[in-house]
């Protein structure tokens, strides 16, 4: 055997996926080893440098409120915070961080080689090694063999990895890396299904040689919120994003590369996602649109490279370069590199359980882009939970799994195991049916007792969650309680356009209305400002938020306490549907396919009826 | 006593539907004898114990109104089919008793049973034996074809387009508050408050309108309902006889569901007619009318898709006729007939003189009504009344009843009525400026009801329609 004795999780490939699930497996005691093609490629921003965003923000504070690395790692890193969607409720508002790119990858790389239980080894995995339907090692080029209980693949864009740009095509991971090959090749062999997605990234350019003064500026918050629920630093100063736009030249030029487009000759076969098109593709779709917004986003606190967010393309780089120095500002640009597409092998993922492990190999887990997810967040929230669950299994404890009324990541393994998907998955909140559950202020109060108990959360984080709690109650009780009468208060409600109370009420009464907030009344009553003075900001949030939302809370919690009897159904091994004939015949194929848990699950499934539902039921009996 | 495995309480028709003397609507679940209770007239029933028969009258709290006398028949956990607490509730066979009975318990928060789940509950509850699993699964199986069949039929004519137009209206609309939501960021034109609320208030349209099809189906599955009202000596029976002689087409003669009315339908080309005789003024002396009989005359008029008010030319004036007419139907949107009897008591001038007078009185009701001359026991004038008939109810709420949206099943109505409130809250929401991500929630609880309907609406169905419309990404 070479160098190591028998791992409890080897984890293949360090990206996002990659690092969260080495990290969180050895956290909880695993002997973990992470193999990655390129040591200095750890945690890399492959795409944008930015965390965060609609509903993903809320993923990140996820990560973070179950002991992960994401959100610390990002507030250590971030060179501008906004908090997105703050014009609407609290239940939309979301973190967004602009990285440095480089210092982000460093901290990943520092904080994993914090983790004792975390060995390194630099070289291409070809293939896992299997025995009896179980996963115990991998084999890597040198052909060396590592032996493990479990295998985390977190394989990103590389595996038989094709990158685009106009007519050229050669095979890579990522711009300038080399792809992966015999992976996809064995799990193929092994019965998996395999497919071909897409995705795409702009051209980076020298920020020297743009003229910012022709763009709008787009700075950070002015009081800069953070990720982790933890006591990170807060930015004090932050860079800016620029904002400018394509034009009617900029789109001609565009259009000439047309016929070079490997996107619109059908070279590309995979499916790339809709919301994030390349520029040419909106120019296609969106003829009648005569400019698109470009956010010129600096990839640091010091260097001169600039992320071209809006100009995602794979046209001939000359047609990139030429169309580019039409914009605004970027009459002398000079690019470092142009954009590009990939195409890249995927799992179709209702081959996983809801633990992210394959349901053909034991102990074989897949996190991230290999299961048709895109985005950081997505891919890092996977890999926590596959290494949580990866360390569950191997240590004989229970399968970690978060409920959709819970967590964005339960609203997201559920859906790809029992849905599936042709495009790259994206996180959005309308995916989240209890979206008023699901907030960024209260993934700590959802989520951190449950990674306490995992071993993953801190003792730390589970103390300021009780804090938390407890004031919350202490101030809604105090909100219940304080009395205002109608004199003190009218000259305020009409200056808030608010009606006028007739008799003595209560504060929390107010607090109802939609356009008083808590601001206004401590302004009114001195005695509240008072009372209040004491409390933490996010108590008082939180008692705000769950006054303000009171009525839709109850109905969200009624809502998921009725799905919950269904998740109490639960079904006990492998079943085989095909002797149940009163099943329809999709439901039998589909059930026989994704093979879910309990009865909820299964009705969730695309193709089951509420009457293929009854029929399992009566089944299964009790 | 057996732990529920089911929360809820389920409610349906267990006798076969359509024409027979007696209904039984059967409850089961926790809820079972709470639910029936608040509507029965017996206060003791909820203490009341197992394997008992109580007999007493359904009342809907809400109107106050008496649907039916009733034999109410009590199983208590775990003594009974499903080994849930269960009621089961003998009422009057016509279609519209039960329908009001069991639109009466949904409102009171019971929900209808899908197809096959009482024997589900009864298996899952441990009432049956493992061996007869295969029997209740293929039970479900079938019966949901079944239903999936009379859907499917009911998809055909304008129903389907109707539906189509609807789901793309709630996609749309649902669709652009997503937009709002989830890509803020984006540089996109979002709707403001008053093109949401025009959306809006188009969806609540098509939902209203598919509600009140739900009427109209019932009016066409039961019969319309015509009460023919009078004095004592005005010929109603004779009437009523003389119509059912004529037509020979007597779908069933089945007892009033209140013993002083008297019910008979007959066919009229192709649509059925309920006649239902008011025994109000037909059992009381002329002058108590005002007192007792209109009141529960006027109890029947409410209900009636129709009044025929007939009297006897020789006895009454044009004045009198409108003032009946007008007490009777006051605050009432309802059509009316006026039919004098008698003509061969009459002349060709005097019947001419009254009809002249009667348009001239002032009741706008009454003097717009149809006025149809008839020798009930003569057999003459029939056709003419018939022809009136038809025409009256043609020309209002039935008008092209061949294309009309016609929603007949209880179920789907239901689920109408409940996304017509949640529309209802969305709406309220955006009167009051309420944040769209709670708009947002509404709706999808307007979506989820309509889903049996419209089909379901996923967030896919939304995404796909933002990508469509909008230029999304960076």
């Amino acid at each position: 055997m070479f160098q190591q004795e028998d791992y409890d999780v080897i984890v293949v490939g360090a990206g996002h996926a990659g690092c969260e699930a080495a990290a969180a497996a050895a956290n909880l005691g695993s002997k973990v080893l992470l193999v990655t093609m390129n040591m200095n490629t750890i945690a890399q921003m492959s795409c944008n440098p930015a965390m965060g965003g609609v509903a993903k923000g809320q993923i990140v504070r996820e990560i973070d409120a179950l002991g992960g690395q994401s959100g610390i790692i990002t507030d250590q890193t971030m060179i501008q915070f906004r908090m997105l969607n703050r014009s609407k409720g609290p239940a939309m508002w979301s973190p967004r961080a602009q990285s440095d790119r480089m210092r982000f990858a460093e901290a990943w790389r520092l904080t994993l080689e914090g983790i004792a239980n975390v060995d390194f080894w630099q070289e291409a995995v070809t293939g896992i090694v299997v025995e009896n339907d179980t996963v115990v090692g991998v084999k890597t080029q040198l052909g060396i063999e590592f032996r493990g209980k479990s295998v985390v693949l977190t394989n990103g864009t590389f595996l038989n990895g094709l990158i685009h740009i106009g007519e050229k095509n050669f095979g890579g991971g990522r711009a300038a890396e080399k792809g992966s090959r015999g992976i996809t090749e064995q799990l193929l062999e092994l019965g998996f299904e395999a497919g071909r997605m897409k995705t795409g990234t702009p051209p980076r350019v020298d920020g020297r040689s743009l003229d910012y003064s022709k763009m709008e500026v787009q700075g950070g918050d002015e009081v800069p919120s953070k990720f982790s629920y933890l006591d990170t630093p807060r930015l004090t100063q932050q860079r800016p994003c620029y904002i400018t736009y394509t034009n009617e030249r900029v789109h001609d030029i565009l259009r000439e590369g047309f016929e070079k487009s490997p996107m619109f000759q059908g070279r590309i076969k995979g499916l790339g996602p809709r919301y994030c098109p390349s520029v040419e593709d909106k120019i296609n779709r969106f003829a009648d649109k005569d400019r698109h917004q470009i956010f010129v986003e600096p990839e640091g606190w010091s260097t001169v490279e600039c992320y071209i967010n809006g100009f995602s393309s794979s046209l001939p780089e000359d047609v990139q370069y030429r169309a580019l120095r039409e914009i605004a500002g970027f009459e002398n640009a000079k690019m470092f590199r142009p954009g590009y597409a990939i195409e890249y092998d995927f799992f179709p993922p209702t081959q996983l359980s809801l633990t992210l492990e394959t349901k053909l190999i034991s102990g074989l887990y897949f996190a991230g882009q290999i299961n048709g997810t895109t985005g950081y967040e997505e891919a890092a929230c996977q890999g926590l939970m596959a290494g949580i669950n990866a360390h569950n299994k191997v240590h004989g404890k229970a399968p970690f799994v978060l409920k959709r009324s819970e967590a964005y990541i339960g609203v997201l393994i559920d859906d790809l195991v029992n849905k599936g998907t042709d495009e790259p998955y994206r996180m959005f909140t309308s995916r989240a049916e209890h979206r008023i559950l699901l907030r960024q202020d209260n993934a700590d109060l959802r989520l951190t007792p449950l990674g306490h108990e995992l071993g993953l959360a801190s003792d730390e984080r589970l103390e300021r969650v009780r804090m938390k709690e407890a004031q919350a109650a202490d101030l809604a009780e105090l909100l219940q309680k304080f009395a205002i009468e109608t004199a003190e208060i009218n000259p305020l409600l009409t200056e808030l356009g608010s009606a006028e109370i007739h008799e003595k009420t209560r504060a929390v009464n107010l607090l109802r209305r939609p356009n008083v907030e808590l601001a206004d009344l401590r302004r009114a009553l001195p005695a509240l400002d008072a009372a209040l003075v004491s409390f933490d900001a996010e108590a008082l949030e939180q008692a705000i938020i769950n006054i303000k939302y009171e009525t839709y809370l109850q109905k969200e919690h009624q809502q998921a306490a009725r799905q919950q009897e269904l998740e109490n159904f639960v079904i006990q091994g492998r079943l085989d549907y095909r002797a149940m004939p009163a099943l329809s015949h999709e439901a039998r194929e589909k059930l026989l396919k994704i093979q879910p848990e309990t009865i909820g699950q299964a009705s969730r499934i695309s193709g089951i009826s509420p009457a293929d539902v009854s029929v399992l039921m009566v089944y299964l009996g009790r | 006593m057996v732990q529920p495995i089911f929360s809820d309480t389920i409610v349906a028709l267990s006798t076969p539907p359509g024409a027979g003397a007696l209904a039984v609507i059967r409850l089961s679940g926790a809820a079972a004898i709470a639910l029936t209770a608040s509507v029965f007239s017996k206060k003791s029933l909820p203490t009341a114990a197992g394997h008992t028969l109580h007999y007493g009258t359904l009342r809907d709290p809400n109107s106050g109104e008496i649907l039916d006398e009733v034999v109410v028949a009590l199983y208590r956990n775990p003594r009974s089919f499903t080994r849930e607490d269960v009621v089961e509730i003998s009422c009057h066979g016509s279609d519209y008793v039960v329908r009001q009975v069991l639109a009466l318990f949904l409102r009171q928060g019971a929900r209808l049973a899908e197809a096959g789940e009482f024997t589900k509950r009864a298996f899952l509850n441990g009432a049956m034996d493992l061996a007869q699993a295969e029997a209740v699964a293929d039970l479900i199986a079938s019966d949901s074809a079944l239903s999936h069949r009379v859907a499917l039929n009911q998809l055909r004519g304008g129903f389907s387009q109707e539906l189509r137009e609807l789901r793309g209206r709630l996609i749309k609309f649902a669709a652009l508050l997503e937009l709002e939501l989830d890509f803020g960021e984006e540089d996109v034109e979002f709707a403001d408050r008053t093109g949401l609320a025009h959306l809006l208030a188009e969806v609540r349209r098509v939902v209203a309108a598919l509600l009140r099809s739900f009427e109209l189906g019932n009016v066409i599955k039961n019969g319309i309902t015509a009460v023919i009202a009078g004095r004592p000596n005005a010929g109603k029976s004779t009437l009523l006889n003389a119509l059912l002689r004529e037509e020979r087409a007597i779908v069933s003669a089945i007892p009033g569901t209140t013993r002083d009315f008297i019910e008979d339908e007959i066919s009229l080309d192709g649509l059925r007619f309920r006649f239902v005789d008011t025994a109000g003024l037909r059992d009381n002396p002329a002058d108590e009318v005002e007192a007792i009989g209109v009141s529960r005359t006027r109890q029947r008029v409410r209900q009636a898709a129709l009044l025929l008010y007939l009297f006897d030319l020789s006895e009454m004036t044009p004045a009198e006729v409108q003032r009946e007419i007008q007490e009777l139907t006051e605050g009432l949107d309802l059509p009316v007939m006026a039919v004098g009897n008698k003509t061969d008591l009459s002349t060709t001038e005097a019947l001419a003189a009254f009809e002249t007078t009667f348009r001239a009185e002032h009741s706008l009701t009454a003097s717009s009504a149809p006025l149809v001359f008839v020798a009930a026991n003569q057999q003459i004038g029939l056709d003419a009344l018939q022809t009136a008939l038809l025409a009256q109810v043609r020309g209002s709420a039935l008008e092209n009843t061949a294309s009309a949206t016609i929603v007949t099943n209880v179920r789907h109505a239901r689920a109408l009525e409940t996304a017509a409130a949640h529309l209802a809250a969305v709406q309220a929401g955006l009167d009051t400026g309420l944040g769209t991500e709670l708009l947002a929630a509404d709706l999808r609880h307007a979506l989820a009801a309509l889903g049996e309907i419209t089909g379901e609406i996923s967030s896919e169905d939304l995404l796909t329609s933002i990508f469509t419309q909008f230029c999304i990404g960076k």
